[in-house]
This record gives C-alpha cells, sequence and structure tokens, in this order.
C-alpha cells in the first residue's frame, strides 16, 4: 500500500482539530439513538428510580417492582420472591460475587443468583427501612438512609451505624453513598459531604460556604449547597449533585456548576456518576446532561414540545441543537448507568438506552 | 475432637461416676459394651469421618475427626503408611485434580491444611473463613472453593497461595462441596435451612427452605440456586461419571405435625433429590425410607463409575442403601410425583441395604467400582463392602482404644436411631453434629400449631438446668429420658446406663470458638457499649430499672442464665404457658430463629418485634444503634 504523504496527515488532524472552531460547528459530544422502555414492553412500572448494568444485564429499580432485562426479556422481582419493598430507589453491583444490592422503600434487599435476602430496620441493624443510597467496596456494603447512614460487613454481619453521634452529620436524611478502598462519601440532605477516610478511619465534612442559602457569593470556593443528593467518587476526584447546582473537588479546589455559568439544563440535580475525573453525567429534572470536562451535552425530551432534542454547549457557552430523531423516556431523569459506550437511563416515565452512534 | 473429650472430664462427674459403676457391673453381660476405666476421661478415638482414594487408586486415606488426624493406608493391605496430623476438629478434605495435594479443612481453628502427598506431610496451613467444611479445587488448578459453615458462603482461595480472593453466598450452613465432571461447576449444600424470607405476618409455623448453590468454577460467581423446598440438612452431593445425574443426600423434617405423631411417619423422611440431564428440567425428591427401615440421617453419596447404582451412608441407621439406578429413572419418570410421603416407593430402586458399623459417614468407591470404603465414625472402623454381592467383606480397624468409654458410648447413643420408634430418628436427627437445626419444630401432642418451639444448641448445655424451654425438666436424664420417651422414641427407651452415657456425651458438648470475639480477648468498642447496656441498672431517662427487667439478671453467668423461670412477654395465644426459663447465651449468634417458638427470625427482632412492652429487658429506650451494640456484646458472648 502506497503510505499516505504527511501533508495530508497534517491536514487531516488539522482539520479534525480546528475543524469545529473555524467552520463553527459545535464540539462533537457523543450522540445515542435511545430506545425507551415502559410498561408497554415489559417494565413493571414507567416510573424508574434506578438502573444497573451487570454485563448483559441490565437492572431497573421501579416503583412496582426490581426489573431485570436480560436475553431481550423483562422478569420481576417483587416482594412475593422476598423483595424488601415494591419501590427501588438505589441500586448496587458487588462485581467480586455478582450479587446485586437494591435499597428500597421498604429495607434493603440481596439478590445473589435468584436468591432474596432482606434487611430492614426491624430484622437488622439497618437504621431504617428508607434506603436511598448503596454502594459496595470489598465485604463491606455502605448505605444511605432517611436515619443515618450505615455499614453493613458482610462476613461478620456487623453493623455499624453513622449518624449525628458519632459523625459531623448535622441532619441524618442520607440520599446517597459512593465507596471506594480509599474514600467514602456520603451525600446528606441539608448537611454536605460527608468523607470517611478509610485507613484512619476519621471524618471531614464539606459543607457550602454561604451556608443553608442559595447564595453564592464566591464562585468555587467549596460545596455549591448543603442540600446534596449523590456523590460520585473516581479517579479520586468527586463529584457531588444538589438540589441547587453540581460541585466537583479534587481534594484542593472545588469547581461548581450552575445552569448560568455551565451546560446543565437545572440546578435540580437528582442523580450524577463520574465516568472518571474529567467527565461526569448529571441527572436532573430537565433533562440528562453530560459533561466532558469542557463541553456539555444535554439529550432529553424537548420542554415545549416533547420532541427529542441535544443541545451542545461549548466551553465559550454557545450552545448548538443537534439534530436527533430520539432521546430518553422523560426529562425527569433520576439515574444512570453506562454499558460500555452506550448509557441506561432512569426517568420518571420509563427506561431509556441510549446506544451510541458512529460519528 | 481431643480438647473436647478433656473437656469432659470433669463434665459430667457425677453422672458418669454412677455410670461407671453400673457400667462396670453391667459389663459382664454384655460383651459388646466394653468399660473404659474413667467414663469421661481423654481417649483419642479416631473418629473416620471421611474417607477417600488416591487419584491412583493406591492408598486411602482416611479422615479422623477425634483423633484430628489424616490416616494413610495401604489400599490392597490396609496398612498403615503415615498419620498425618492436621489442625482441630478437620471436617472435610479433597485431592487437587493431579492428585499431588490433598486439603483437609479444621472446622475448629478456621485452617486448610496443605498435604504434600509425596511426603505426606503438611507443607501449608492457611487460614479460611469460619468452621472450613470441605474443599474443593478446580480443574485448572487455580483456585480452591472452601465451604464455611458459620459464615455461611464459600469462599475462593488462589489456589497456590491460598490467599482469598472474595466469598460467595451459599446456604446457611454451607459445608459439602462437589465438583461436576466437567469441572465446570461446583455444587455447594448447607444444613441448616435458609433464613426465611420477610413476612407481613408473625407466623412463624413454616417449612424449611434450602438449595443447593451451583458456582461456575471458572469465573467463580454463583450461577444458580436450586430450591429444595421443606429440606433442612444436605449433606454430601455426588455426580455420575457422565455428568447427567446429580444425587444430593438430605433430611426432610415435617416440622409442622406434632412431632407426638411418630407413628404415623411424622418426623422425618430422609430423602434424594436427584437432578441432571437424567432427571430432566426439574429436580426431583425421592425416599430412601421404607416403612419400618428408615434410612436415618443420609449424609455420603457415591455413584458406580457405570452409573448401575447410588451409595448411600446413613449414619442413624447404620447402613449403606444400595440404589439400582436404572430402576431408579425408570420409576420416576413413569410415576407423577411427589413421592417423598410414599413410604412404598423406595421398594421400586433401592436392591440392598447393608448393615455398617456405627455411625457410617464417608464413602468413596474404588475405580471399577468393586469395593465400597464406608468410615463408620463411631466405631473407629472402615467397611469394606464387595459392591457385586452387596457384603461386607472385610473391616478394616483403626488403631486405637479397644475400649468403649461412657462418654464414647453415650456419643453413639446419640447419633443412632436404634432407640425411636422404627428407628426413625436419633438425637443428631435433628441435633446435627451435636449442634442444632433451625427448625421449629411442634412436639406437644396438644394439637396442631400448638406450643411450636425452636429447637436449640446443645453446646454449652452443662449447668445450665433446668431444661426444655419451660424448664419443666429439672436434668438432663429426664429430658432425654422419659421425655423423649414420651415424645420422640415412642418406643423403647434407653436403660439407665445408656442414659447415664448419653447424658454424660450431652454434658460434654463444650461451645465452639466464638468467631465474634477477638482473638487479644478484648472487646471492639461496640462490644464494650453493648455491655453496658446489658448491664445497666438505669434506663436512658435515669428512671431505675428493676433488677428482674435487667438484660444481666436473667442471663447471668458464664453461660447467660440464671436458671429461672420467668414471663418475659413473649406467649402466643397457642403457647400453654408464658413461664420460660432463661435461655443460655452460649453461640447465641449461630442458633436463629430466636425466642421459644422461633418467631423472632433474627436477634434484632426480639426487641424491635417482641418486645413491646419492656417485658424482655428494658431495651424500647435504645436509639437503633444502641440496639446494634448491645447485639454485638451478646453474639460476643
Amino acid at each position: 500500500m502506497k503510505k499516505p504523504c504527511m501533508f495530508a496527515i497534517l491536514l487531516t488532524a488539522g482539520m479534525t482539530m480546528f475543524g469545529g472552531l473555524a467552520f463553527g460547528a459545535p464540539p462533537e459530544m457523543p450522540r445515542y439513538r435511545f430506545e425507551n422502555f415502559t410498561t408497554a414492553n415489559g417494565l413493571p412500572d414507567n416510573h424508574v428510580y434506578s438502573v444497573l448494568v451487570d454485563g448483559d444485564r441490565i437492572w431497573a429499580g421501579t416503583d412496582n417492582g426490581l426489573a431485570v432485562y436480560e436475553n431481550h426479556a423483562w422478569k420481576t422481582y417483587t416482594t412475593q420472591d422476598g423483595l424488601a419493598h415494591r419501590a427501588v430507589l438505589t441500586l448496587a453491583l458487588d462485581k467480586e460475587s455478582g450479587d446485586v444490592w437494591a435499597g428500597t422503600m421498604g429495607g434493603l434487599s440481596r439478590i445473589s443468583s435468584g436468591r432474596i435476602d432482606s434487611f430492614t430496620q426491624l430484622n437488622s441493624g439497618l437504621s431504617n427501612d428508607v434506603v436511598y443510597g448503596v454502594s459496595v467496596e470489598g465485604e463491606n456494603v455502605w448505605v444511605a438512609t432517611a436515619a443515618g447512614g450505615c455499614r453493613l460487613n458482610t462476613r461478620t454481619g456487623q453493623w455499624t451505624l453513622y449518624n449525628e453521634r458519632n459523625t459531623p452529620m448535622n441532619e441524618i436524611w442520607v440520599y446517597g453513598v459512593s465507596a471506594t478502598p480509599t474514600k467514602v462519601y456520603y451525600a446528606v440532605w441539608g448537611s454536605g459531604v460527608l468523607e470517611y477516610d478509610q485507613k484512619t478511619g476519621r471524618w471531614d465534612k464539606y459543607d457550602d460556604p454561604d451556608g443553608e442559602t442559595e447564595m453564592v457569593l464566591f464562585k468555587d470556593q467549596g460545596l455549591i449547597h448543603e442540600i446534596v443528593t449523590s456523590v460520585s467518587y473516581v479517579d479520586n476526584i468527586l463529584w457531588a449533585a444538589t438540589y441547587f447546582g453540581g460541585s466537583r473537588y479534587d481534594g484542593r479546589y472545588w469547581h461548581n456548576f450552575l445552569t448560568k455559568d455551565s451546560g446543565l439544563p437545572s440546578n435540580f440535580i437528582n442523580f450524577l456518576k463520574g465516568v472518571d475525573g474529567k467527565r461526569a453525567w448529571f441527572c436532573t429534572d430537565k433533562g440528562l446532561a453530560y459533561y466532558d470536562g469542557v463541553n456539555w451535552a444535554v439529550y432529553r425530551p424537548s420542554l415545549t414540545d416533547g420532541k427529542p432534542e441535544m443541545m451542545v454547549r461549548d466551553a465559550a457557552g454557545k450552545v448548538t441543537p443537534v439534530a436527533v430523531t430520539t432521546a430518553p423516556a422523560h426529562n425527569y431523569v433520576l439515574g444512570i448507568d453506562f454499558q460500555g459506550s452506550d448509557i441506561w437511563v432512569a426517568t420518571a416515565k420509563g427506561l431509556s438506552h441510549g446506544i451510541r452512534q458512529k460519528q | 475432637m481431643r480438647r473436647r473429650l478433656q473437656t469432659g472430664v470433669g463434665a459430667g462427674l457425677g453422672i458418669g461416676l454412677a455410670a461407671l459403676a453400673g457400667a462396670l457391673f453391667a459389663v459382664a453381660f454384655w460383651t459388646d459394651r466394653p468399660v473404659h476405666a474413667n467414663a469421661g476421661d481423654a481417649v483419642d478415638y479416631a473418629s473416620p469421618l471421611e474417607v477417600q482414594l488416591s487419584p491412583d487408586g493406591a492408598r486411602l486415606y482416611v479422615l479422623c475427626q477425634q483423633s484430628e488426624e489424616v490416616r494413610v493406608l495401604d489400599a490392597a493391605s490396609y496398612a498403615v503408611i503415615r498419620n498425618i496430623a492436621v489442625g482441630r476438629v478437620p471436617r472435610g478434605f479433597s485431592f487437587s485434580p493431579d492428585g499431588a495435594r490433598l486439603f483437609v479443612t479444621n472446622s475448629w481453628d478456621d485452617t486448610l491444611s496443605v498435604i504434600d502427598t509425596s511426603t505426606l506431610a503438611v507443607v501449608a496451613t492457611w487460614p479460611v473463613g469460619a468452621e472450613p467444611s470441605s474443599v474443593v479445587e478446580d480443574r485448572a488448578g487455580k483456585r480452591l472453593f472452601v465451604a464455611n459453615r458459620i459464615s455461611n458462603d464459600v469462599a475462593v482461595l488462589d489456589a497456590q497461595t491460598g490467599v482469598e480472593e472474595k466469598r460467595l453466598l451459599a446456604g446457611r450452613g454451607s459445608s459439602y462441596l462437589a465438583l461436576s465432571p466437567d469441572g465446570s461447576r461446583i455444587y455447594a449444600t448447607h444444613v441448616y435451612p435458609n433464613p426465611p424470607r420477610v413476612q407481613t405476618d408473625l407466623d412463624n409455623r413454616r417449612e424449611p427452605e434450602s438449595e443447593i448453590t451451583v458456582i461456575d468454577a471458572a469465573r467463580a460467581v454463583v450461577v444458580d440456586r436450586m430450591p429444595l423446598h421443606a429440606i433442612a440438612g444436605v449433606f454430601h452431593l455426588a455426580f455420575s461419571a457422565d455428568g447427567r445425574l446429580g444425587v444430593a443426600a438430605e433430611y426432610h423434617p415435617k416440622n409442622l405435625v406434632p412431632l407426638a405423631h411418630l407413628e404415623h411417619g411424622g418426623a422425618f423422611a430422609y430423602t434424594l433429590t436427584l437432578f441432571g440431564a437424567d432427571v430432566g428440567k426439574a429436580s426431583v425428591e425421592v425416599p430412601l425410607d421404607e416403612l419400618e427401615r428408615y434410612a436415618s440421617q443420609p449424609f455420603g453419596v457415591a455413584i458406580a463409575p457405570d452409573k448401575s447404582r447410588i451409595y448411600v451412608t446413613s449414619g442413624g441407621s447404620e447402613i449403606v442403601t444400595v440404589i439400582d439406578v436404572p430402576r431408579l429413572l425408570r420409576f420416576i419418570h413413569s410415576h407423577n410425583g411427589p413421592f417423598v410421603q410414599d413410604l412404598s416407593a423406595s421398594t421400586n430402586y433401592v436392591v440392598a441395604r447393608i448393615a455398617v458399623g456405627r455411625n457410617p459417614r464417608g464413602l468413596t468407591l474404588t475405580r471399577d467400582g468393586r469395593r465400597l470404603f464406608v468410615a463408620n465414625r463411631m466405631e473407629d472402623t472402615i467397611s469394606v463392602i464387595d459392591t457385586r454381592t452387596n457384603r461386607v467383606a472385610s473391616t478394616i480397624t483403626l488403631a486405637g482404644p479397644k475400649t468403649i468409654s461412657s462418654l464414647r458410648h453415650g456419643e453413639q447413643t446419640f447419633y443412632t436411631a436404634r432407640y425411636s420408634f422404627q428407628g426413625q430418628i436419633g438425637c443428631s436427627s435433628c441435633h446435627i453434629d451435636s449442634t442444632f437445626d433451625g427448625i421449629t419444630w411442634n412436639l406437644e401432642p396438644d394439637g396442631f400449631g400448638r406450643s411450636t418451639v425452636a429447637n436449640k444448641m446443645l453446646e454449652g448445655v452443662k449447668d445450665t438446668e433446668p431444661y426444655k424451654w419451660t424448664g419443666t425438666n429439672p436434668d438432663i436424664p429426664t429430658e432425654c429420658g422419659p421425655r423423649t420417651e414420651k415424645y420422640f422414641w415412642r418406643s423403647e427407651t434407653f436403660d439407665n446406663l445408656t442414659l447415664a452415657d448419653l447424658a454424660t456425651y450431652i454434658r460434654s458438648l463444650p461451645p465452639r470458638p466464638n468467631r465474634w470475639r477477638l482473638a487479644n480477648g478484648e472487646q471492639t468498642p461496640a462490644q464494650e457499649r453493648g455491655q453496658e447496656f446489658f448491664t445497666r441498672s438505669v434506663d436512658k431517662f435515669g428512671k431505675p430499672i428493676a433488677e428482674s427487667n435487667r438484660c444481666s439478671y436473667c442471663h447471668s453467668g458464664e453461660k447467660g442464665t440464671n436458671q429461672k423461670i420467668s414471663d418475659v412477654g413473649t406467649r402466643k395465644p397457642t403457647d400453654n404457658t408464658g413461664l420460660l426459663k432463661a435461655v443460655p447465651l452460649t453461640e447465641i449468634a449461630l442458633t436463629a430463629p430466636y425466642l421459644h417458638d422461633g418467631s423472632a427470625r433474627t436477634l434484632e427482632e426480639i426487641w424491635t418485634v417482641y418486645n413491646p412492652d419492656d417485658k424482655h429487658g428494658r431495651t424500647n429506650d435504645l436509639t437503633k444503634d444502641e440496639l446494634n451494640d448491645l447485639i454485638e456484646y451478646l453474639r460476643a458472648r
């Protein structure tokens, strides 16, 4: 084969790198074809609180049971199967054992190859039956509940509770948890972010420097707000979602995201998940947003006419619509997980499979 | 269990001496029952539990639980080659696929002994999970799988270093493992029923549920759980060489009808679960029993290399049941089940019941299937069965004491079913391996569903009289004598000497090591806090707690009982009384369900559900984390 000449290579690279700017095109952001699942095609309920990718299996926590999609068919686990409650708010995978942990409105359930063991505040050391978040780290299962955080050691069966008595937690309404071998973060509704150092056993706390107000006196001064709904710790970077914006913390500096100065479609963020230290997905009440470290993309049905919509915002703040034919099932987004380059999205009116499109 | 016997020296001294005097008199009349000089003496019986042939068939390995060793015999001459000391109370062993290593699980010190089969020496001892009970290595020699009875899981270890990779949730009392012939799957059984599912009612009358846990050997994840409805106590599992037939030995308790109905076949069915391609999509449960010929306490299973026969040991009935496989398969495919209650079914496929020694357990076949070795645990012998004639061709006597101590005789009595009506049950039918069974039983003949009681742990029961939940039996001989005769055996009971020996044995049972205690003997912070709640005399509002309503009053002393009767508000409409004995706290973490009727599925439920009026101790002022601390303290008792 004849080698391509160096000039052609440089020209192509240059056009790729600068073409967007040169010709005013929006930055390349991932595009998806969304296939949506509702009760019409097998989901037990359209209200999907959470989604979990488990290899080829997809778990969906709905308002009416835990559904699993495998081999193009849905199967639903209910309280009749031992599930702690019909409403499944959060899901986590133990990658070692393959067990799935489901936080529900009525306790915590462990689904292990079809067997369901449920833990409640009556039959176990679980602090409260309303489980908003769960995260598996080694032999420990970390839980966020309406009455503080918990840790279950699956080998010893010991429960350790974390609340205002033994942590700097002012409120005990804990919405989310992200556990890793080094750090564990709790998202506390009204009490900022709690950090637990696994090595030292010490707690630290991150609050909004502006207190419990919606003012932001100094941008990037600290956590954007006290009402924290979700945390994601990945590559030593903390991503935090609040009902009043999002935050990224690298251990030294905070960077906050608001609709007025980012591509967030709403400051009301239900959930977020970091891809790595640079990229993250934000699940808001007005659509799904992706941040690649510089640019933003929003995926949703249009807030005005419901038509599929994708908006890209570049580093300069220029927003450009991208023509799409599909969108997530609803713009009230509650959860997301990744399946290779695909995404699965939990919304208030169905589950969506975002199939990555070649660009 | 060398140490256990030693603790028994003083254990049943009173009863033991009385038994000794009587026994010395009786020996002249019963030559089958020689008596050791001291009833409770430490005697190193071998107690062979498992037996395996080396892959080349040249050596016979015998796992001796009581002498805590592996004895290696020449498989032809039965001459002893070497005795290899292992850890405490070994329970299971298996070879690496190449036969170069033998792995032994030591259940009481939570270790795995690795024996080099060329040097016959222990070359490594690896820490594993709580009460390791059996072990298999995958075909690739990459991973070891270890069933841990107390932690209810299967640990996955690096086969070369012993470093634990992860734990997989198994059934409660995870105990026995088998590798499928193609090496792709590991099957795990368990001896206690799984925790019941969350229920909205308070019904404690339920049949047990068990499972066979199926593990993908290559990925080391659980891929299936075969449900075993109404089964509690699943032991060995074997496969035919072609992998098309799997067989598990198990107990099928009939716990919902009064045990007084034993004469109606009401206590247990002893069954096999069959599964695999030969069986079909669903597993099938078939009984081993026949009217008046029960196969009490099935344990070991072996399938002939040509799949013509299944062999099953029954520890209580002291037999090996021989099943014709083609007839068995024809039967299950030509009849509609369920078969488990049909005492005529086994005549269709059982072709022999071979009497062997006392408490037969593990068994293994030669590669040609001609000889079957059976470990008679309570007799220190190996029965060698000629499978062409279905007769015991010879008996290998293992080195050890030739006399039988009262303690040994008591243990033999505990494990045999020969005393019960039609030989249906023995003490160990419900007290598996001298522990408990996790089942709530309907014992009394006062009506279906009345006075149901949870079975309790026997270890540490010495000096905690009176016995029975209501405390109406003043001592062990009463509990095991007249009471057993009336409610359990429904036929001849023990003679006085046998009863005394049985009591000596039961009193000798020490608690197993408590896995919730720190190795240095100190308490965790949670346990320390919990102890304060346990012993407190003032509640959180500053009000004095009446002495009788403090945890530490009823549950006082080393074993956690003041041995008194009281009403803690747990009486149900179906109970005849609410007056109950303060239950000992020994090994309380292991023995769910709780309360007299098993209504509390967990320790937490004792107080979160069944103590609304603070009659069972002042606890309703505690926060959730404080209650957790109290439970952490109790688990470490």
